[in-house]
């Protein structure tokens, strides 16, 4: 289940990714793009914690991008859940998404 | 926020609450869709809503088609309801089960007497029904007097992210209040079904979903040609970043923030538990998931979009919210609350609950929402086969 933290935000240094879950291993993007070697701010949702991560590729609002580096075969952990599998491995800080992930499901 | 208590509905003759007051010219049929609508052109303060089908099905399509037609002009959004169809068996069948409600509804066949002769007779009744309803007042009634469907649409991963938890946020706080609530998209939640049915409030209602789910699985995996990537996630959810049905199911789940269903409906079946949160076996389509639920008895519907579906409602006020703040800016005539917000993290998912449950009054309350304005009536019967 998705938590999210009910206390008042305070301002603070911007967000670009956003974390649903601290077992998650991708993050989405939330700001219009980033661009590749782009240093970025991630927030956890679920723990309200914060980490960093350099980005290797320029990725949109709203896509996802590796918090860690995936061979085949790994599974790709959103919402704390499996959310697919990589068919082409992955380096932390690509862009992860429908050419090197795919559905378990059909 | 202290949740307000009241909003202003029209009390109907069977207890139950519109907070819309249509008369609508209902057709049975295909055929009777012209008719129908020369009604609606002739009188003032009516609409028709035209459809597809109503001839040569049978089974248990035929009992859809007939729980879709009666359940819509039993719903509480509906003043009074005239209803044309080309024979008067099957209209009769239909005025007679929305007039268990005690509303006014009149039946008129076609065949034997035309189009004109129909729509002279039809007219004077709907000036009747209309001048009528005109006349109704909105009256302070308790939030139990909601019955609120959600549905999500061109999703993306904002939608998992605000818009989606922001309606669980509200189903949290207003599911306590006795207030009616329901959610469907069979097909949608593949991927996240284990979790779901974990959501059961009983061991009998998770294994309904389970049994529900399995079923429509079986048929998705039995009719597919190809592995279903082109159709789930669609092409707009892909460009919004969402990679896997898998992803897309988890999303979609957040709607129920984390409240527990009492029991599985089936299509367009009207819940009989009494309030507390539903299970609908719907299409993840969203014409055909809101006429269902609109069918059911739901008086106003949730709607989460991240890159904009514009989808309406013949009968059923659909209030639209985004966390795509793209879409929020391009697409702003069709977004009644925009929680983009909650991306910048200006905005937390309490506030974004509170501003929903505010909006979704007023809106219940008759402020017309944005797919009102624009005029969006759709309304898209669910078809399970072919026809005789």
């Amino acid at each position: 289940m998705l938590k999210i933290s009910n206390k008042e935000y305070v301002a603070m240094a911007n967000t670009d990714i956003i974390i649903h879950d601290e077992k998650d291993n991708v993050g989405v993007v939330v700001i219009e793009k980033i661009i590749p070697n782009q240093d970025c701010n991630c927030w956890v949702m679920e723990n309200d914690s914060s980490v960093q991560i350099q980005s290797k590729n320029e990725i949109p609002l709203g896509h996802k991008i590796a918090m860690t580096d995936f061979k085949e075969g790994d599974t790709i952990i959103k919402y704390g859940h499996d959310i697919g599998k990589v068919v082409k491995s992955i380096k932390k800080g690509e862009h992860v998404h429908v050419h090197n992930v795919k559905t378990k499901k059909w | 926020m202290k949740i307000p208590e009241s909003f202003l509905g029209y009390k109907r003759e069977n207890k139950r609450v519109g907070t819309r007051n249509h008369v609508v010219i209902l057709p049975v049929d295909d055929i009777s869709n012209a008719c129908a609508e020369a009604v609606a052109n002739n009188i003032k303060g009516t609409f028709a809503i035209p459809h597809a089908y109503g001839r040569l099905q049978f089974g248990a399509d035929l009992e859809l088609f007939f729980d879709t037609m009666i359940g819509t002009g039993k719903n509480p959004n509906v003043a009074a309801c005239v209803v044309i169809g080309i024979e008067p068996k099957w209209t009769k069948k239909i005025v007679d089960a929305i007039a268990t409600t005690g509303k006014p509804v009149e039946g008129f066949s076609i065949e034997g007497a035309g189009d004109i002769e129909t729509i002279m007779k039809a007219s004077r009744k709907a000036q009747e029904f209309s001048q009528w309803a005109s006349e109704k007042q909105r009256e302070e009634c308790p939030l139990s007097d909601l019955w609120i469907s959600v549905k999500c649409g061109e999703s993306d991963t904002t939608s998992g992210m605000a818009a989606n938890p922001a309606v669980g946020n509200l189903m949290d706080k207003l599911e306590p209040l006795g207030v009616h609530l329901c959610f469907g998209e069979t097909s949608e939640l593949t991927g996240a079904e284990k979790v779901c049915a974990t959501r059961g409030a009983t061991p009998e209602a998770s294994d309904k979903f389970m049994k529900t789910w399995s079923d429509y699985n079986d048929f998705i995996l039995k009719e597919a040609t190809d592995d279903l990537s082109e159709s789930q996630p669609t092409a707009g959810n892909i460009a919004g970043g969402l990679t896997t049905i898998e992803e897309k199911a988890f999303g979609n789940f957040q709607k129920i923030g984390s409240r527990k269903f009492i029991d599985v409906l089936t299509p367009a079946e009207e819940p009989k538990n009494g309030p507390g949160l539903y299970f609908m076996d719907t299409s993840s389509a969203a014409g055909e998931c809101l006429t269902l639920q609109a069918a059911a008895g739901f008086n106003i519907h949730l709607f989460p979009t991240g890159q904009g579906n514009i989808i309406g409602n013949a009968i059923e006020p659909v209030v639209k919210l985004t966390g795509n703040p793209s879409t929020a800016v391009n697409m702003k005539e069709h977004i009644d609350l925009d929680v983009s917000k909650i991306l910048k993290r200006e905005m937390n998912m309490d506030q974004a609950g509170d501003e929903l449950i505010k909006t979704t009054i007023r809106a219940a309350s008759g402020r017309l929402t944005c797919a009102e304005v624009l005029g969006h009536k759709e309304f898209i019967m669910t078809k399970l086969y072919r026809s005789a």
